[in-house]
């Protein structure tokens, strides 16, 4: 084993000692007392960690949308229904497995063993708590960290993507190839804003390593400076797992089951598998980039100098902040219908990406006045030191986005002003002897009044 | 403040380097995996668990396949031709786009991570500023040309 590590790090170039060097952008957890064998063990709890909460995740989703819909959801197989899943998973595994006649044999194989595969690898860099003890070694509740582990998360989407598009491609079918096109045009358009947004937070952090943006975290959530990124984000997350309001490859009403419509059994089980599993890699890095990962929340955190940031209290904050992030993928299905795809592309492309771009620059300029980079005046306010350079950039874009703001919604008006300036033109239904509703924009002579004016007259 | 920031940093290494004193002869003890190797693992443990449902899927599921159930799905109708037929071609438009932002997004992730050094100064956030408005200029451009309309 110690061969293969050094092999591997001849080739990465990663240095033994990486984790020993503070400050710099290398990770800041220590794995210097993890042995392989307690990687393994790690790497197989988090499968474990994975599995599961998927289990139960699909049993809370339907649950809690029979709440919203006001029926009760599945409350017959084990207690409260929460064996609904495992029993459902039983049942693709005991259905016959259909290869169709026109579909690439191995391709379509290959499709849900990268769907299913590669979901659960960025999980690999999420840190889930602190230095514990675990048989004896100390070592973080973390399966591993790199310098550059943030990206291997958007290159892991972008490999992930390769499933989607593959399943439609070699189904030989209409209905999947659209699916497969759609999703994974939607899925690399909303990439490019969600790498954006989180270029706001490796300007705040200076790293992209998962444990050294924790760290950072420490006395200030990324959520407070960098709002906007979060904003972003949060929708970005969305469209990345093709969940509603954006499950536009899986449309129903339009296309069947999208990329997945030829297939069964288990390797259909494999695309949902992946899809919930993404969900949580998403809800996952949300927390670790914006919430702080696995800290506890600002009150709790000083209770007992410090007493709920240690040892396996992490793992508890981490998975209540994750679920959150879960009941607000539940709430939105819940609640919104699915957009038009020429809508969210627009709103992608014309609106997300440029807006994202400004703001990574807006942020630049804030960070380098806390840099010093325009000069070391500061100013005490409500017991924290903000400098002078700082507060004016922050004035500065803040009045710009008002000005933009205060222009377009001028121009809205106009618009609609312009709009509605035109008297909608009147029509008589029963012209042509059958009666014809009014078209959009067009208006019903009423016939009652059209009698009295001619009664009047006379 | 640079005089601080060094002075922090001499600091920081002086602590590390004490620290490390200790650290070699656990490091000798316990060999570190790369990180790589760890998520080659996650990798490979992935493809086991696929290998795993589709063996147990084998074991457990029918096999009764007719031709009926092998037709293609079309929703109860007779499929028509072949599902591989000519598309419009925006998808393509849109796949292009994504190569060049994307990877003008990649550029801006290692700045982000040196302008903590306090050596580059105003000067580079000017130079963003220019390289990210060279960009907007690029999809502003493809925006007037129509591409990224979708009828």
């Amino acid at each position: 084993m110690s061969s293969l590590a050094f092999a591997a790090e001849a080739v990465t170039g990663i240095p033994h000692l990486a984790a020993a060097v503070p400050g710099a952008d290398n990770p800041h957890a220590d794995f210097s007392d993890t042995p392989w064998w307690l990687s393994l063990v790690k790497a197989l709890l988090v499968f474990v960690f994975l599995l599961v909460n998927t289990l139960v995740v699909i049993w809370f989703e339907r649950r809690v949308i029979g709440r919203m819909q006001q029926r009760p959801g599945p409350n017959r197989t084990g207690p409260f229904g929460l064996l609904q899943t495992l029993a459902d998973g039983i049942k693709l595994a005991l259905k016959e497995d259909l290869t169709p006649k026109n579909a690439d044999k191995v391709v379509f194989a290959l499709a849900p063993m990268i769907a299913g595969a590669m979901a659960f690898v960025s999980f690999a860099i999420i840190p889930m708590g602190p230095m514990v003890s675990m048989f004896g070694h100390r070592t973080p509740l973390q399966l591993t960290d790199t310098p550059v582990a943030v990206l291997l998360v958007l290159a892991v989407a972008g490999v992930g993507v390769y499933g989607i598009v593959l399943a439609g491609w070699s189904s030989g079918s209409t209905y999947p190839l659209l699916g497969g096109l759609r999703s994974t045009a939607q899925v690399i358009s909303y990439e490019i804003a969600m790498g954006l947004a989180l270029v706001a937070i490796f300007l705040y952090s200076g790293s992209m390593s998962t444990s050294q943006i924790v760290y950072s975290q420490r006395d200030l959530w990324y959520i407070l400076p960098a709002f906007f990124s979060f904003l972003v984000y949060v929708v970005t997350m969305v469209g990345e797992t093709n969940r509603l309001p954006f499950d536009l490859a899986e449309g129903e009403g339009e296309l069947t089951g999208g990329f997945h419509t030829e297939y069964s059994s288990l390797k259909f089980a494999m695309f949902f598998l992946g899809e919930y599993v993404n969900m949580f890699t998403v809800s996952a890095l949300a927390t670790t980039m914006f919430l702080g990962g696995w800290q506890a929340p600002p009150g709790i955190a000083a209770i007992n100098d410090g007493m709920f940031n240690h040892g396996w209290w992490g793992l508890l904050w981490f998975v209540i902040k994750l679920w959150l992030f879960m009941f607000f993928f539940v709430w939105l299905r819940g609640s919104l219908p699915r957009v038009r795809y020429d809508q969210f592309m627009r709103f992608g492309w014309k609106f997300l990406i440029p807006v994202t771009l400004a703001w990574v620059v807006a942020v630049a300029f804030i960070r380098g006045a806390q840099l010093g980079y325009f000069g070391n005046s500061s100013v005490g306010l409500a017991g924290r030191e903000f400098p002078v350079a700082t507060l004016i950039i922050v004035g500065l874009i803040a009045a710009l986005a008002l000005a933009v703001t205060w222009v377009w919604e001028g121009k809205q008006a106009e618009k609609q002003a312009a709009a509605e300036a035109q008297l909608p033109e009147e029509i008589d239904p029963f012209a042509g002897g059958y009666p014809v509703p009014p078209l959009p924009g067009q208006r019903l002579r009423e016939p009652s009044l059209a009698i009295e004016k001619e009664s009047n007259r006379a | 403040m640079s005089h601080a920031a060094t002075w922090a940093f001499r600091v920081r290494v002086a602590a590390a380097a004490a620290t490390s004193r200790h650290v070699p002869a656990q490091v000798a003890r316990l060999p570190r995996v790369s990180p790589y190797v760890v998520v080659a693992a996650v990798v490979l443990v992935g493809l086991l668990l696929f290998v795993a449902a589709m063996g147990a899927r084998a074991l457990l599921a029918p096999k009764a396949p007719t031709r009926a159930k092998l037709t293609t799905y079309e929703s109860g109708v007779d499929p028509v031709g072949q599902g591989w037929a000519q598309t419009q071609i925006r998808y393509f438009v849109y796949a292009f786009l994504y190569v060049i932002f994307a990877v003008d997004a990649v550029y801006l992730f290692p700045w982000a991570l040196v302008i903590r050094s306090t050596g580059l100064g105003a000067a580079s956030l000017v130079e963003i500023g220019v390289f990210i408005g060279i960009l907007l200029i690029g999809l502003a451009h493809a925006a007037r040309r129509g591409l990224l309309r979708w009828f």
